[in-house]
């Protein structure tokens, strides 16, 4: 059982702040850092990884710091998201190299590529690598000493859907195995298939935390904008309006077009071409107006 | 002290590199001027202290410290390989004592060797003079290796401090400016070889005895403070 505990962190650079007075703490089991780009969450997994020293606050793992640590390495597993990775070697010799380091040897290293699925490359150089490649040999270089955390700067960037589902897959078996699993993204469906529990930070401050369900609600219960044309727009506002899953309709004549407001998100999908239907209306364009992520988060923050 | 990993990763590093391409142009530019020296001018003590003081000791081996020095890290640091030594149960000065060796071993190997090679060729070592000039080489290749070290520790751009200090400082105002030359490695290594030569045959503006105490400061000085900075070594993200 290892857990890190973030306590009142603050990160800054010159003057920007780039993670704001955040507390959590993550134990066993697969965690996600959910939070648009630039939001800290690099900063974040770099301070738990001990690269970067927090200005004010502490991070631990089992309390002790990580920053000026190195005793800590034994425990922790490393995938950074830089591709820099001594690109001349192959990349049984990169794996060797890192167990070396960790004061094992051949055995464990390939033990390690043999989890990642990596055997049938191992000896080509790493410049050769595809991304998902490279991806993979990291992973195995981070659990060569078989860690008991194991922390991912966007491991799926760049990732094909079946290399995705592949690594989806080694973490939930690290989480299963009890191993303290915290990998960050940008991607919200992501997340959700992979994280049983979920941290969000926007804008360096943690907005959310808790199990993936109770962030959906907090997504899906907010108001949705929809941009809405169709081939009676008055007819078709009339039915609408009707029901309370909608808030409010403007007939915005510069556009041709309706935009609605609907504030129970589920029934208003299944209304709106229930509806439609009934009154013989051909529905042309159905989009969601306020469906960018970082529009998602800034709710989230505001709840 | 000393990790095998951590040094079979920088020496791969260092040769691997097409930077390493000038580790290799480099003596063999001092070997083909010894041979044109000799060819043209015949054997003569004088000629040849000026050759190995003016190029391989003046130019050829800070060139190649810097090389191997900052080369050593500085690339590894550029592109965030350095991760991968950092999150590891290893201590940060082990990390930059093992690199030092690496980087000392290549830089007497590729300036050291050619300096003895050339000063064969040019007067078969007559007055001590080959000798004299492969001791300073050897000698200025530890404080070079250490402190553009430490500047591929500390700096992005530690290739052109180094060569503005190895081209600018120690070849050309430790040529022409007399007070510049106590604070240059090539005077200090300088010293040590007027020791080994014949009388006259090569001089230096530093004693010996401050020679070999400021040698000795600049290194290990360089060197602990190289290990300090990796341990606060901030490697932030892409943000």
């Amino acid at each position: 059982m290892t857990t890190i505990e973030i306590d009142h962190t603050s990160r800054w650079f010159g003057n920007v702040v780039a993670v704001n007075d955040v507390s959590m703490t993550v134990g066993p089991g697969v965690t996600g850092l959910l939070g648009p780009n630039g939001a800290g969450k690099s900063t974040l997994i770099n301070m738990m990884a001990g690269f970067l020293a927090p200005s004010t606050g502490a991070v631990s793992l089992d309390g002790r710091a990580i920053w000026r640590n190195e005793a800590a390495y034994k425990e922790i597993g490393i995938v950074p998201e830089r591709e820099g990775m001594y690109d001349f070697l192959t990349g049984r010799e990169f794996v060797v190299a890192n167990a070396e380091l960790q004061g094992l040897g051949d055995a464990e290293a390939q033990k390690a590529l043999a989890t990642v699925e990596m055997e049938y490359a191992q000896d080509r150089k790493i410049s050769t690598y595809s991304k998902g490649m490279r991806q993979r040999v990291k992973m195995a270089s981070a659990l060569v000493h078989e860690p008991s955390v194991l922390l991912l700067d966007e491991p799926f960037n760049g990732m094909d859907p079946r290399q995705r589902m592949q690594l989806m897959e080694l973490l939930r078996q690290m989480g299963a195995q009890g191993r303290t699993v915290l990998f960050s993204s940008h991607i919200l469906e992501e997340v959700e298939q992979l994280a049983s529990h979920i941290e969000v930070i926007v804008a360096g401050r943690h907005a959310a935390s808790g199990d993936f369900r109770r962030i959906r609600r907090l997504m899906t219960d907010r108001p949705h904008r929809y941009l809405v044309r169709s081939s009676d727009d008055r007819a078709l506002a009339a039915a609408l309006i009707a029901d309370p899953s909608t808030a409010g309709i403007e007939v915005d004549l510069g556009e041709r077009a309706l935009r609605i407001q609907a504030v129970d998100f589920g029934r208003f999908t299944e209304l709106l071409p229930k509806v439609a239907c009934e009154h013989g209306i051909r529905l042309l364009t159905v989009s969601p107006s306020d469906e960018s992520l970082e529009s998602v988060f800034s709710y989230l923050v505001a709840a | 002290m000393y990790d095998p990993t951590v040094a079979r990763l920088t020496y791969r590093a260092l040769l691997g590199r097409r930077r390493a391409a000038i580790l290799f142009v480099l003596p063999a530019l001092l070997v083909i001027i010894a041979v044109a020296v000799r060819a043209f001018a015949g054997s003569d003590d004088q000629v040849a202290s000026d050759v190995l003081g003016g190029f391989a000791i003046a130019t050829m081996v800070p060139l190649i410290g810097v090389i191997a020095g900052t080369g050593a890290i500085g690339p590894e640091i550029d592109d965030g390989s350095i991760v991968y030594l950092l999150a590891k149960p290893v201590k940060r000065p082990t990390i930059i004592f093992t690199k030092l060796i690496v980087a000392i071993a290549v830089t007497m190997v590729f300036s050291a060797l050619p300096t003895l090679i050339a000063g064969l060729i040019l007067n078969g070592n007559g007055q001590q003079i080959a000798v004299a000039y492969t001791i300073a080489a050897l000698v200025a290749s530890i404080a070079y290796s250490a402190l553009f070290l430490l500047l591929g520790t500390v700096s992005r751009h530690a290739v052109v401090f180094g060569l503005v200090y190895a081209l600018v400082w120690e070849a050309l105002f430790g040529t022409l400016v007399p007070g510049a030359r106590t604070l240059s490695v090539q005077q200090w290594s300088l010293a040590v070889a007027e020791k080994v030569g014949g009388a006259g045959a090569i001089t230096s503006d530093v004693g010996l005895p401050t020679a070999t105490v400021l040698l000795a400061a600049v290194t290990v000085v360089a060197t602990w403070y190289a290990g300090q900075k990796l341990r606060t070594l901030k490697l932030a993200g892409e943000e």
